[in-house]
């Protein structure tokens, strides 16, 4: 075996056995001999750069923060039309001590909280919820978005926001067009079933062959949500 | 410690002494994001901006930090610019952000960048650090889209999302996960090796007669 | 010509460049690894005879699942010969060792594989399970085996696959002459779950009778159960194996498959289908077994078989996957340094001395 090629020596070698070196003095073990500093002037240093470096911080936040958030609304907006079938209008509520309210607990973080959003068709009448959940799939949390229709107690669509699923048989969860249309109107809580065993009954959802886990996970996340959610809509009357 | 010209600062990084082929350093990077040519550009650009920003400021401030909190302060860098970094990309193609995760905010703690800042930035005057930092960041950066290239082409079979091989490609799977990582460097440092003996073989074989009469196995050992 | 002029000065001769005179082409010195036993049991030998017991098995794969089995054992066998051939030792080929890799590879894939993925798993198997390591005798793990765990990572649905009976012997069982680098035509496939499968999925347990005679879906060799057993036992007696190691294997599963069993029978399939359904027979006779692979102390035989059985019915039973033979024994391949030294044999009357130093 020949050893692999060699790294001139400034590349690895570290400062102190630099100046050990210009150092000169002492055998070769010697430390290097260098004056204290005070630690003041140590304390002084790290404060100035600490605070030249919050500064910059805060300046580039400044500017990259709206543009962060607009993303991450604009892609939420995206998947609420999609879910809910294009509604006219949306209403945002919030999950506030087991009922919705129109407003957050105020002081609370806006953008965190827990919230659905009600869609309403241009007549104002209601067209479904949209609900995001989230659970452990096969290799990651998968993040789900689906339309609800309280009323008739059915999904209306589903879309997965995120999840690193295996690619080629887990990421079937989204990409996978037949699988995804399964949801479309199923009636909760939904069921699933292997590929082809249905019996055509309204709540079975076929699960993709070899990507058994990450479907269950799409289907138990989607019915928790309702359970747990279920109450507070039916009550708003909605 | 031998005196090297400037263009030798600069071309070392690059290729002789790749970060990633010959010193395997930042490998946490090398085998995390590149499962796609973008993901391997995006990385690369941010390190490269993080690696010659650092490489400068601690090249022009070598005089005014202290010995004792050399490190605490290199580390006060390079974190401040990788966190511009991270919100530049978050808010300039959140997608890739997206993609990349952590690793952004890892670059911190790849060990590459320190190492130029204590070996080089912080004995150099800014101009040769300056170069050094661009050669290492050059270097880095072939090396993920050599990685990248190889395994988005086998695991998806496309180059920056064009397909190359038609709809029926059949993806390897495995070089868009975690372990093709570790395959794909393997691949390269392997082939990277033999290109190397080889290359040393061949200058033995000029230098004949005085060079050939030992056999290169003995000599290493 | 230099052997007639040659002395002392004449170091330089182009003769010293390649260090070779005509006579030593007659002596060249075979190199081969230690222990230098005399017997006539030579590696090329037993590899050879192993090759020959392989032959019924993949007529028997061929039985089952038509002419579709000899195209994907051949494309596997051609892959790992070829890379060995081009990568290997000269004269490597000679001891038999990668053409047991192809042909073992080929007979623990699907019959509708593409014939170009079984070609590039032989070539991983053997380029990236032996010859880094420096070729037989070297490796850290079963050949065939890594280059399965590649195939099932790097194409988990094409190994996933696995066709139902077609009406005719002829027809092939999935598109094998699919393009290289293209995913193989699947639209007017029959799929049939495997044993195991059907078992983890369904709640569906196969006959007894197919799973011995090996009418089941599955990989093409591994199905043959009672045919696999008997390989075993003749290779046993010819001493070619060590019966210790698909012994612990076998009974460890009967065991805590029983067990469970008994527990709770709805649940928990009872041994005879954890013995003979899927890659367990053919994983416990000829790939647990791969000399360079197993310990080679008798207890250590019996460890590293317990913990395969241990690892297989673990994976079977409470794993995300229906099957767990391979992995099982990657597992334990890796353990194998480790086994051998905590196994070895002390030197005769070391452990007495220490003993009456210490008191």
């Amino acid at each position: 075996m020949k050893e692999l090629p060699q790294v001139s020596p400034d590349v690895l070698e570290t400062a102190d056995a630099g100046a050990a070196r210009e150092a000169g003095g002492g055998g070769p073990t010697a430390p290097p001999e260098r004056p204290a500093t005070s630690s003041a002037r140590l304390v002084a240093t790290l404060a100035a750069a600490g605070a030249l470096a919050g500064l910059v911080i805060v300046l580039v936040f400044g500017w990259a923060n709206p543009k962060i958030q607009a993303h991450r609304a604009e892609v939420l907006r995206q998947a609420i039309q999609e879910v809910l079938n294009g509604p006219e209008s949306v209403r945002t509520y919030y999950v506030v001590d087991g009922a919705l309210s129109e407003s957050p607990v105020p002081g609370a973080d806006t953008i965190n909280a827990e919230r659905i959003h009600l869609g309403l068709d241009d007549a104002g009448e209601p067209v479904g919820y949209a609900i995001t959940g989230q659970e452990p799939g096969f290799q990651d949390m998968i993040l789900v978005i689906f339309g609800y229709d309280a009323e008739t107690d059915r999904v209306l669509a589903m879309k997965v926001l995120e999840s690193k699923e295996t690619p080629g048989l887990g990421d079937k969860i989204f990409k996978d067009t037949s699988f995804v249309a399964e949801f479309r109107g199923a009636a909760a809580p939904l069921e699933g079933v292997k590929s082809g065993a249905g019996s055509g009954v309204e709540n079975e959802v076929d699960m993709i062959t070899g990507a058994t886990i990450s479907s269950r996970t799409v289907i138990e996340i989607i019915n928790n949500r309702i359970e747990a959610l279920g109450p507070m809509l039916d009550e708003s009357g909605s | 410690m031998r005196a090297t010209t400037p263009a030798e600062d600069f071309v070392r990084g690059i290729w002789k002494e790749n970060p990633v082929l010959v010193q395997l350093l930042g490998l946490c990077p090398a085998l995390a994001v590149t499962n796609t040519v973008a993901n391997s550009i995006a990385m690369g650009l941010a390190t490269f901006f993080v690696l010659v920003g650092s490489s400068l400021l601690v090249s022009t401030f070598k005089k005014v930090i202290p010995h004792e909190v050399r490190i605490s302060a290199y580390i006060l860098i390079i974190a401040t610019f990788v966190t511009i970094a991270d919100l530049v990309l978050a808010a300039v193609v959140p997608l890739i952000h997206k993609e990349l995760g952590a690793f952004i905010a890892l670059i911190v703690v790849n060990c590459m960048i320190l190492g130029r800042q204590e070996a080089f930035a912080s004995k150099r005057p800014i101009g040769r650090a300056l170069l050094d930092a661009v050669g290492t960041g050059v270097g880095f950066m072939i090396a993920m889209l050599m990685m990248g290239t190889f395994r988005e082409v086998l695991g998806n079979g496309s180059i920056l999302g064009v397909p190359l091989f038609g709809d029926n490609f059949e993806p390897w799977v495995i070089f868009i996960l975690p372990p093709g990582g570790f395959l794909t460097l393997g691949f390269i440092l392997l082939a990277f090796g033999w290109w190397q003996e080889r290359k040393s073989d061949t200058a033995r074989i000029r230098q004949w007669p005085h060079g050939v009469a030992t056999p290169s196995r003995e000599e290493a050992a | 010509m230099s052997a007639a002029r040659g002395g002392a000065g004449d170091v330089r001769s182009a003769d010293h460049v390649t260090g070779m005179t005509p006579q030593d082409e007659e002596i060249l010195l075979r190199i081969a690894a230690s222990p230098h036993v005399h017997s006539p049991h030579s590696t090329p030998r037993i590899m050879w005879t192993v090759t020959a017991t392989l032959v019924p098995l993949v007529a028997a794969a061929a039985w089952w699942f038509g002419p579709s089995a000899l195209l994907v054992i051949g494309a596997a066998t051609a892959g790992a010969v070829l890379t060995e051939r081009l990568f290997g030792r000269r004269g490597a080929l000679g001891d038999g060792s990668a053409a047991i890799t192809g042909i073992l590879l080929g007979l623990i894939l699907p019959a509708g594989f593409p014939m170009w993925m079984a070609f590039v798993g032989g070539a991983f198997g053997i380029g990236f399970g032996k010859l880094i390591f420096g070729g037989l005798g070297q490796n850290v793990f079963n050949p065939a085996l890594l280059g399965r765990a590649f195939l099932q990572a790097a194409f988990p649905t094409a190994i996933t696959t696995w066709p139902a009976d077609t009406a005719s012997w002829w027809a092939l069982r999935g598109d094998n002459f699919a393009w290289p680098l293209m995913s193989p035509e699947t639209a007017d496939l029959v799929t049939a779950a495997t044993p195991l499968g059907a078992w983890k999925f369904e709640g569906v347990e196969t006959q007894l009778a197919d799973l011995l005679i090996g009418r089941t879906g599955g990989s093409l060799g591994e199905t043959s159960g009672l045919l696999i057993l008997a390989l075993g036992v003749f290779l046993a007696l010819k001493k070619y194996l060590d019966w210790r190691i698909p012994a612990s294997i076998l009974a460890t599963v009967a065991l805590f498959s029983g067990l469970l069993h008994l527990l709770d029978p709805v649940r928990y399939a009872g041994p005879m289908f954890m013995l003979f359904s899927g890659g367990l027979m053919i994983g416990a006779v000829y790939m647990a077994t791969d000399m360079v692979t197993s310990p080679v102390t008798p207890r250590g035989a019996w460890i590293y078989g317990i913990g395969i059985g241990l690892l297989v019915v673990l994976i079977r039973v409470w794993g995300g996957l229906p099957e767990g033979v391979m992995y099982a024994i990657l597992l334990m391949n890796a353990m194998v340094p480790f086994i051998n030294r905590a196994t070895q044999p002390r030197v005769f009357g070391h452990e007495r001395k220490q003993r009456e130093a210490a008191a």
